[in-house]
């Protein structure tokens, strides 16, 4: 082995390393100085702090480094990936902004460090290129995520919830570990590249069957699909609403990137198809079951619940299952629609977040029933609302239309697709006409409901109101102008 | 120019919502310019459009949009766009006058309103398949408001039905969509592009029935026409005005343009089932609109009908019954507007009451005139009388019909004769029901007709009868327009 080289490894480091710093920086400041001052103010430092470390961080990001062949065995930078870690950074900012007026916790400092040491732990997935790393950043963002779900010490569930979580996380890692040293004991390759030049013509032997099946559970865990989504309902109510965003935004999009990567970089040789037409067994087959049980259980289930965020929890489920049909596609396509798909997704459920938090605060909890008449005390808000939820119904012309289309395209138009496949997109399009039923459900409260006895004025809470904006905005930007994002992830992926 | 009548609709709806303080009155003044706006723009259209090249389509104006996937913002019409494109103006006016007198939550009715109006717009503009979708879909939601939120009669259940039933047409024309992806390698949404590919038979022989159907859902294609009456009557006058005048024609239009274009042997394979699905759709919605209580049912289910005509005329696959479809899109959608603003407005907003056994002790004819009439007028038209426009478009589809399948256009006459009987049911126990002596005659006077339901009236009752007499008017742009290269396909000789 070559002599390594430290100082290049930090080089590719430096937008994670400021982040570190600045958790630091909040958690002594907090500690030392802010800890008398009224939680608004020590909300606003903290705040501001993170804003100043994640705009650092994304401007180093943009200047960005060329990596070397030194730093490769390790990571990857620039292209995709920091388009990746700048949605990353903007979902946790927008997470961390939603929580500046709420009470849910009095460890604020501590609430700060510990997502933003999530953060970067979020951006050494998207980053990493080599098995080990990739579980101890796993690692590092679900001890971070267990931590925070019980962080919301006013709601008696949230131990459950965070105990829930956190005995399923624990036997999904054993998997993913146990997943992960197959395929290295097969391959006696660590990075990405290298396993898959070992791959190269192989074809599927009971190593690594195994292997890729326990890490396509562990995984299966960390995105919430069919049968590991039972940890999600659960967390997502009970977790406080800025963390159940940052678990249902950007937490997607960094498992899902990592997943797609060791998927498709280092077992890409691997796939098979859906139909098993004219090739082996492969690992197509297991994310068609995970996406098929996803789509159908995420969707029905949803219909039933009466809390918004149990409601959004099997809806991800469901997205989850629309995901992983882009992820199927095995090509630079597929992965510029999984994540054009994720970054929309998450707007539109950060800004359901914002707005679940509103009604939290202001009307005790997140009933679908409690939002009734929502539209004559926050129009703006309702507007945004509905948004969001035609968004993630796929209603065109928002974002996440364009999102599945896109998911729906990839799969077709890759080279291993068939008949199969099609069934299976043909199943997911039906699917989303029973996602509308459940969307239209809550808008119903939010636009037709409309008792006159709640005429009292509300009180408005501008930066959540900010926040609604700036998210549907984004969504009708991206739904009007879909090729802004999707033309340069697919010039950075070729 | 022919673009703006969308973002024309789309700005109107945008200050409806956004403009601070805006007044219900306003609300409802900006409503009715935007919508007469539209109008305007799509005379200006038909005054531009080049009657001696109605061979290409015209008006074109094409920007890239979603270069990656070949789609592009297609904008352009032909001779049959511009005929949807009148109906739209006329039926989005009236259907404003219908709706003057919402006072809950007026400004968001018209915001709703408008921007149902631009999807429609969209959809009858766009030669880009894509984007045709596109607006198929955004014209769906804004109908579940319109109908949950200031409908009547089971109002939700009526809007979510509705909604699912679009929602399932438009994802089975989403499938259709992508087809051309998988199977035939197709490389662009443009439909001027995409006539050109040669899709095998066999490609043609699946996707032409799940894409047909899926428009045909919103057409009310029986046996999935139930969303119709329901919907109808669920709706808030104006909405039915549209749903019924416009909505429908949505989705014959979309079949025309999309699968029928494309897939012209997928549509001789399936030609004689659809066109059978299409007459018993019109013998049973008479039948059933024959023995109806509620006077707006009657409307609903005769919609199902004249619908019927519509999607016969289309499977005739000769140019008069081809033509005669389009003219019966347009006769149905200024017709079913006019019958729904008498039934929903003018009678169901006095009385309270639609049961048409209520309504027979009421003695309408004596106390709303102008209704009695104005429905007498559109009752006639609708029925197939000379001298309106119903006439001339359900006789166009029966002679087209009658070349190609002569025993269904013997049961379409039977419907026509089932409609007279509903028609004059309905009529004889809404208006003129004879008077019972003892029958305590209601002393109160009911609230006189209004200018703004006149106005609309007199708008719908000029249009049928200026096309009933000269047909030609829209004939001049239709025929040619089927006999351009892209619909010549269709027409067997």
């Amino acid at each position: 082995m070559t002599e390594f080289s430290y100082s290049a490894l930090l080089r590719l480091l430096v937008p994670e390393m400021i982040l570190v710093i600045s958790a630091l920086v909040i958690l002594a400041v907090d500690l030392v100085w802010a800890r008398e001052l009224p939680s608004t103010k020590r909300h606003t430092i903290a705040f501001s702090i993170s804003l100043f470390g994640g705009l650092a961080a994304v401007v180093s990001l943009i200047m960005g480094v060329t990596i070397s062949t030194e730093g490769a065995k390790w990571l990857i930078v620039g292209g995709a990936t920091s388009s990746v870690k700048v949605g990353l950074i903007g979902l946790t900012l927008v997470s961390l902004a939603i929580s500046i007026r709420s009470q849910f916790t009095k460890h604020l400092g501590e609430w700060y460090m510990i997502a933003l040491l999530a953060l970067v732990g979020m951006m050494l997935m998207a980053s990493a290129n080599n098995l080990l790393l990739a579980f101890v950043a796993l690692e590092l963002v679900s001890l971070s995520f267990y931590t925070l779900v019980a962080f919301h010490r006013s709601s008696k569930d949230a131990m459950e919830g965070a105990l829930k979580y956190f005995l399923l996380g624990g036997v999904s890692a054993a998997f993913t570990l146990f997943g992960l040293s197959f395929v290295y004991g097969a391959t006696h390759a660590l990075n990405f590249t290298d396993i898959a030049t070992q791959l190269a013509g192989s074809s599927l032997s009971p190593l690594l069957t195994v292997g890729m099946g326990a890490i396509a559970i562990g995984f299966g865990f960390k995105i919430a699909a069919v049968p590991m989504h039972l940890w999600a309902p659960d967390a997502y109510q009970t977790a406080a609403p800025p963390v159940g965003s940052l678990i249902a935004s950007a937490s997607k999009l960094a498992s899902f990137y990592l997943f797609a990567r060791i998927w498709s970089t280092a077992l890409g040789n691997l796939s098979g198809s859906v139909g098993l037409e004219n090739s082996d067994l492969g690992w197509v087959l297991i994310l068609t079951v995970l996406a098929i049980g996803s789509l159908i259980i995420g969707n029905l289930a949803a219909i039933v619940q009466t809390s918004l965020k149990r409601l959004l929890a099997y809806s991800a489920v469901a997205h989850a299952g629309y995901v992983l049909i882009g992820l199927m596609a095995n090509t630079p396509d597929g992965m510029a629609s999984v994540i054009y798909y994720l970054l929309t997704y998450g707007l539109a459920v950060t800004g359901t977040f914002a707005l679940i938090s509103l009604v939290e605060e202001t009307r005790g909890n997140d009933q679908i029933q409690s939002f009734a008449n929502f539209h004559r005390c926050y129009p703006v808000e309702a507007f945004c609302l509905l948004i969001f939820l035609l968004s993630l119904a796929g209603i065109p012309p928002l974002a996440g239309f364009f999102g599945k289309f896109y998911l729906f395209a990839a799969a077709l138009k890759s080279p291993s697709t068939s008949a199969a496949m099609f069934w299976l997109v043909v199943g997911a399009i039906a699917m989303s006409a029973v996602s509308l039923y459940y969307y239209l459900k809550v808008l119903k409260q939010v636009y037709v409901v409309d008792t006159q006895s709640r005429l009292q004025r509300e009180r408005s809470d501008p930066t959540l109101k900010i926040i609604a904006i700036l998210m549907a905005v984004g969504i009708l930007a991206l739904g009007c102008f879909p090729d802004l994002i999707v033309g340069d992830l697919l010039a950075d992926l070729q | 120019m022919l673009s703006w009548t969308v973002y024309s609709s789309f700005i109107g709806a945008t200050l409806c919502a956004l403009w601070p303080n805006l007044s219900p009155q306003n609300a409802r003044r900006t409503a009715l310019s935007t919508a007469i706006i539209g109008f305007l723009i799509t005379l200006a259209c038909c005054f531009q459009y080049d009657l001696e090249s109605a061979q290409t389509v015209q008006l074109v104006s094409k920007q890239a949009w979603i270069p990656s996937l070949g789609i592009g913002l297609h904008f352009a019409a032909d001779g049959i766009s511009l005929v949807m494109l009148l109906l739209t103006g006329l039926a989005a006016i009236t259907g404003i006058l219908f709706s003057w007198d919402i006072e809950t939550r007026t400004r968001e009715f018209f915001v709703f309103f408008l921007a149902l109006i631009g999807g429609v717009y969209g959809v009858f503009i766009s030669f880009d398949l894509f984007l045709l979708f596109v607006f198929y879909e955004i014209a769906i939601i804004p109908k579940y408001f319109l109908v949950a939120i200031w409908g009547s009669t089971r109002k939700e259940y009526g809007a979510m039905k509705l909604v699912l039933y679009s929602f399932v047409g438009s994802a089975l024309v989403l499938i259709g969509l992508l087809a051309p992806f998988v199977e035939a390698g197709a490389t662009s949404f443009d439909l001027l592009e995409l006539i050109n590919h040669p899709f095998s038979k066999e490609f043609q022989n699946w996707a032409f029935p799940v894409t047909f159907i899926g428009f045909a859902i919103l057409a009310g294609l029986w046996p999935f026409h139930t969303w119709a009456p329901t919907g109808h009557v669920a709706a808030p006058t104006g909405a039915s005005m549209l749903l019924a005048g416009v909505v429908m024609k949505l989705g014959a239009y979309g079949a025309l343009r999309f699968p029928m274009t494309l897939f012209p042997m997928g549509l001789a394979a399936w030609r004689d089932e659809l066109a059978l699905l299409a007459v018993v759709g019109i013998v049973y919605g008479a039948c059933v609109a024959l023995v109806q209580r509620d006077f707006k049912f009657v409307i609903g289910y005769s919609s199902v009908s004249h619908m019927g005509f519509v999607l016969l005329g289309l499977m005739a696959s000769s140019e008069v019954g081809l033509s005669g479809a389009i003219l019966q899109m347009f006769s149905h959608g200024i017709l079913a507007s006019l019958l729904f603003g008498v039934v929903g407005r003018m009678v169901y907003a006095r009385t309270h009451t639609r049961d048409l056994s209520e309504l027979e002790t009421l003695q309408l004819a004596k106390r709303l005139p102008f209704a009695a009439g104005t429905f007498v007028i559109a009752g006639f038209a609708g029925m197939g009388m000379p001298g309106f426009s119903g006439f001339v478009a359900e006789l166009q589809v029966l002679i087209g019909a009658w070349n190609t399948f002569p025993s269904y256009a013997i049961l379409a006459g039977i419907g026509i004769v089932i409609g007279v009987c509903y028609t004059l049911r309905a009529m004889v126990a809404a208006f003129f029901a004879r008077e019972n002596r003892f029958a305590e005659l209601p002393k109160e006077a009911l609230p006189a007709i209004t200018l703004p339901e006149k106005t609309g009236a007199l708008i719908l009752i000029a249009t049928t009868t200026l096309i009933g007499l000269y047909p030609r008017l829209l004939l001049d742009l239709i025929v040619p327009s089927l006999n351009s290269p892209m619909l010549k396909p269709l027409i067997t000789p």
